[in-house]
């Protein structure tokens, strides 16, 4: 296990170098001048260039590299061109604010995903399992701006259970914070639940009809048990993968939730950012996204490993 | 019942059949697979169930513990004692299974959960039936584990299935299977994805068992090899019901039925010549000496010359490979079958992999009609028309979306030699010379059975009149009676066609009906290499002799001196 967890982490560092450098170049390749946005319209070429070189935009690509590793290394992040704020000032609350939602979703999208799977594998095509798996198609189908604004219309328009209100943080109000989360994480959640609760269907189908389940049956075990202990949980490998993968969605799905439920997550900071070329507020952004997908998969492949002795390499 | 128990002819079975018939769903309809099966087996007997797939063996014993799929009914009896299981509740059945009728099943590697250890899992099966601690059940396990002679069982109680040899993780089932006591063993096909040296050890300890604990046990099986090596008793099965039942001696030696006497004819019979069949006969030019390294092959006729291979698996990413063959020498003669025996993990499918080019030798040299070292474009495909295969499982290696003409017509078409309507007359003959019919060039995989699937894939590697054939055990997928009808056409069509032949295989016997001559393999070295009579009659190698000894002959009153003679050895 040990060498497994070094192995794996190395690669995780890995991954996080690799995706920092391009990173990096791909802010660069975005189309324009973030002298010329910065300076605006009317500006002379010489105040352009005066500001390029204050922005240290005028240096060969590779000095800026290594300053934004240097910086990096030491958790700077770098200022941001427009608002000439320290990103780290006000990146992480954004990050906090955007990963509540996108963590919650996930937890119940497995936390209901993975028994809805069991119990629709258990009547496979009964009514209850062609129930499940045709909400499924529904949830995976619907399209995250349809349904968010689907359930604003309902739940705070028509039906005012939860009208819209100001964002408080859960310092400020604990009841209308959660008030607040209501709607968008089930927004968040409908898709992922959906797919979790597919593959953990399809993947307990076949492991109901493996060997070592008649094997655990013929020693006369409560057929219980025997979903629970054996067929259960070499089914839930796959789906701990497609967890992971489910978070990289979810993220990119947060952008357009947080827009339609006025989140004050990392979306709009990202959406002005990229408006105005904001090259170390993007960068900050992107990086902090990659870094959280790279976790959740580093720590989605221990519970595997932890679930399969057979997983040897990474 | 017909043949009586010799010790105990009035002892009433412990389990019995009565008029049992399984059907199954399939398409709206109810489809029989038993009809109406009746036998038993007493206390501390044998019996063996026999026949070829779809016999409907397998099906009439699973149902006994109620472990068929969801899609079938049963009907009739099915007697334990004084019960009848198909009346029983779930809450009885459970008591049951494990308890008092508890099975072996054929591939440990799937009938074991990859993700407990087999100590949990012998400890969940004691646990199932028994009020007692962890502790003690982990105390029961190592014992079980020692009872069937596991090596290291404190140790190998924590292995996971995947950390166990194939013949460790039969014996783990096997513990398992014993930890409740049961008063019936049912094992399904238990040694036949084991090599035969420890297909032996596995029938030794099955019959040690039946002493020890007293259980009646029953053993379904395809291998009369096995029958008669174990059984007391034996039931044939055909299509779903019984066709004989006899006492061991009684069936080999005056088999009363027609279809039990067919079935014992098709059984490759370690040094016997088969009957009916055409044994290959000894070739005048055969040699026993391996490829003399002074001659220089090239003057020689040889078709594959292998000097010094050493093939090599790549390892990961900063890991070393795994090293299947170290240092390899060996040729075929122009229109030559040399047979390549070994058990599994000896190389001799690596082998064939390399010779059809699919694997690069680390280091040595492969020369196949010339052809050999680093080819370039053109000579690659001049050796994929030189060179064909024929796999194992004709199931997998045939398209199931192209039709039997298509997969057939494949190498006309990648190497242009033929197209249109001439190219749709070969593939007739090509079906023809394999024994089909030109009309079923349109039918798809599925619409065949094994054999007949097995024959498209011959006619596929003759398509091109290829002057090497490599025929990774082809026939090992194939019932008996199925298995020998293939391997006279392969036969015929050698000696039509003339090509050289790589035989690969598990089976000495097979090896036999066909093979000039026959290299034995171990762990990735060549054992010996010599003509076939050499070999097996008069092996130079202890190796060669405990593979030939390991093979059950489906002759009981052999198998039974064999044995004998085999613990005597032991002893010394």
């Amino acid at each position: 296990m040990s060498g497994f967890l070094v192995r794996r982490l190395g690669l995780a560092l890995v991954q996080l170098v690799v995706v920092a450098s391009l990173i990096f170049l791909l802010v660069r390749l975005i189309p324009g001048d973030a002298a010329r946005a910065v300076a605006g319209e009317i500006a002379t070429k010489e105040q352009v260039a005066a500001i390029r070189a204050e922005m240290g935009l005028d240096r060969p690509v590779w000095g800026q590299f290594l300053d934004f590793w240097a910086g990096l290394l030491r958790g700077d992040l770098g200022t941001s061109l427009i608002s000439g704020r320290e990103v780290m000032l006000d990146l992480p609350p954004r990050v906090a604010n955007s990963l509540e939602l996108v963590l919650i979703a996930l937890a119940l999208a497995v936390l209901i995903g993975v028994p809805l799977g069991r119990w629709a594998a258990l009547r496979a095509d009964r009514a209850g399992d062609h129930l499940v798996t045709g909400a499924g198609i529904l949830g995976i189908s619907l399209p995250v701006f349809v349904l968010g604004t689907l359930l604003l219309l309902v739940f705070s328009l028509w039906l005012p259970i939860l009208p819209p209100e100001r964002f408080v943080t859960i310092g400020q109000d604990p009841a209308a914070h959660l008030r607040a989360l209501v709607l968008p994480v089930v927004t968040l959640t409908a898709a992922s639940t959906a797919v979790i609760a597919r593959m953990t269907r399809s993947s307990m189908l076949e492991t109901l009809s493996a060997d070592y389940v008649r094997t655990a049956r013929s020693k006369g075990l409560a057929e219980t048990l025997v979903v629970r202990r054996h067929a259960l949980r070499t089914a839930l490998i796959p789906v701990v993968s497609i967890t992971g993968v489910e978070l990289a969605t979810l993220i990119g799905s947060t952008v357009l939730v947080e827009t339609i439920f006025g989140w004050p997550g990392m979306s709009s900071f990202l959406m002005n950012a990229v408006g105005s070329r904001d090259y170390p507020v993007i960068q900050a952004v992107v990086l902090s996204t990659a870094t959280i997908v790279i976790a959740v998969n580093f720590a989605a492949d221990l519970v595997i490993r932890a679930l399969d002795p057979r997983t040897e390499a990474v | 019942m017909t043949a009586l128990h010799d010790d105990a002819p009035d002892v009433a079975p412990v389990l019995g059949l009565d008029g049992l018939s399984v059907d199954f769903r399939l398409g709206g309809e109810w489809v029989p697979a038993v009809k109406g099966v009746s036998f038993g087996v007493r206390p501390g007997e044998i019996l063996a169930v026999v026949g070829e797939s779809g016999s409907g063996k397998s099906v009439s014993t699973m149902a006994v513990l109620g472990l068929l799929p969801p899609n079938t009914r049963r009907s009739g009896g099915i007697r334990l004692a004084e019960r009848d299981l198909l009346r029983a509740t779930v809450a009885e059945m459970l008591a049951v299974r494990g308890r008092e009728v508890a099975m072996i099943f054929q591939e440990p590697m799937t009938a074991l959960n990859p993700v407990y250890t087999v100590g949990e899992q012998i400890v969940e099966a004691i646990r199932c039936h028994q009020r007692v601690t962890k502790a003690a059940a982990r105390k029961r396990a190592v014992e079980l584990l020692t009872l069937v002679n596991m090596p290291e069982p404190e140790v190998r109680a924590d292995s996971y299935p995947h950390q166990l040899s194939g013949g460790q993780r039969q014996r783990a089932m096997i513990a398992m299977a014993i930890s409740g006591d049961p008063k019936v063993l049912i094992a399904d096909e238990p040694t036949t994805a084991l090599d035969v040296t420890v297909q032996a050890e596995i029938l030794d300890l099955l019959r040690d068992l039946r002493h020890r604990l007293g259980s009646a046990i029953v053993v379904i099986t395809h291998d009369m090899g096995v029958v008669a090596d174990l059984a007391d008793r034996v039931v044939v099965m055909r299509e779903g019901e019984v066709v004989e039942e006899a006492d061991v001696h009684t069936l080999f030696a005056s088999p009363r039925h027609d279809y039990t006497r067919r079935l014992l004819d098709a059984v490759p019979h370690l040094g016997r010549t088969r009957t009916g069949a055409g044994r290959r006969p000894e070739r005048a030019a055969a040699r026993d000496s391996p490829a003399d390294p002074g001659g220089g092959a090239a003057d020689r006729d040889t078709t594959l010359v292998l000097d010094d291979v050493v093939l090599e698996y790549p390892g990961r990413l900063g890991r070393r490979g795994y090293r299947a063959v170290h240092g390899v020498s060996l040729d075929i003669e122009r229109g030559e079958i040399l047979g390549l025996v070994g058990e599994s993990g000896s190389g001799k499918s690596t082998i064939g992999r390399a010779v059809v080019g699919l694997l690069r030798p680390v280091s040595g040299s492969i020369g196949v009609c010339g052809l050999g070292g680093r080819l370039n474009r053109a000579q690659r495909l001049r050796l994929s028309r030189t060179v064909a295969m024929v796999f194992q499982d004709p199931a997998s290696s045939l398209n199931p979306r192209a039709s039997i003409g298509d997969s057939i017509a494949e190498p006309f078409r990648l190497h242009r030699v033929l197209s249109g309507a001439p190219l749709t007359t070969r593939v007739g003959e090509l079906l023809e010379s394999v024994e089909l019919p030109a009309s079923w060039r349109d039918r798809y995989p599925h619409e065949l059975s094994g054999g007949q699937r097995q024959r498209v894939g011959i006619a596929r590697a003759i398509a091109l009149e290829p002057e090497l054939l490599i025929a990774d055990e082809p026939t090992s997928a194939l019932d008996v009676s199925v298995q020998a009808r293939v391997l006279d056409l392969f036969l015929d069509l050698q000696q039509r066609l003339g090509f050289s032949a790589l035989f690969i295989s598990h089976d000495l016997a097979v090896v036999e009906t066909l093979a000039d001559r026959i290299a034995v393999l171990r762990d990735g070295r060549l054992v010996e290499l010599g003509k076939r009579e050499q070999v097996l009659h008069a092996p130079k190698e202890d190796y060669t002799r405990d593979l030939i000894a390991a093979a059950p002959v489906p002759d009981p009153v052999e198998q039974r001196r064999r044995r004998t003679a085999r613990a005597g050895t032991d002893e010394v």
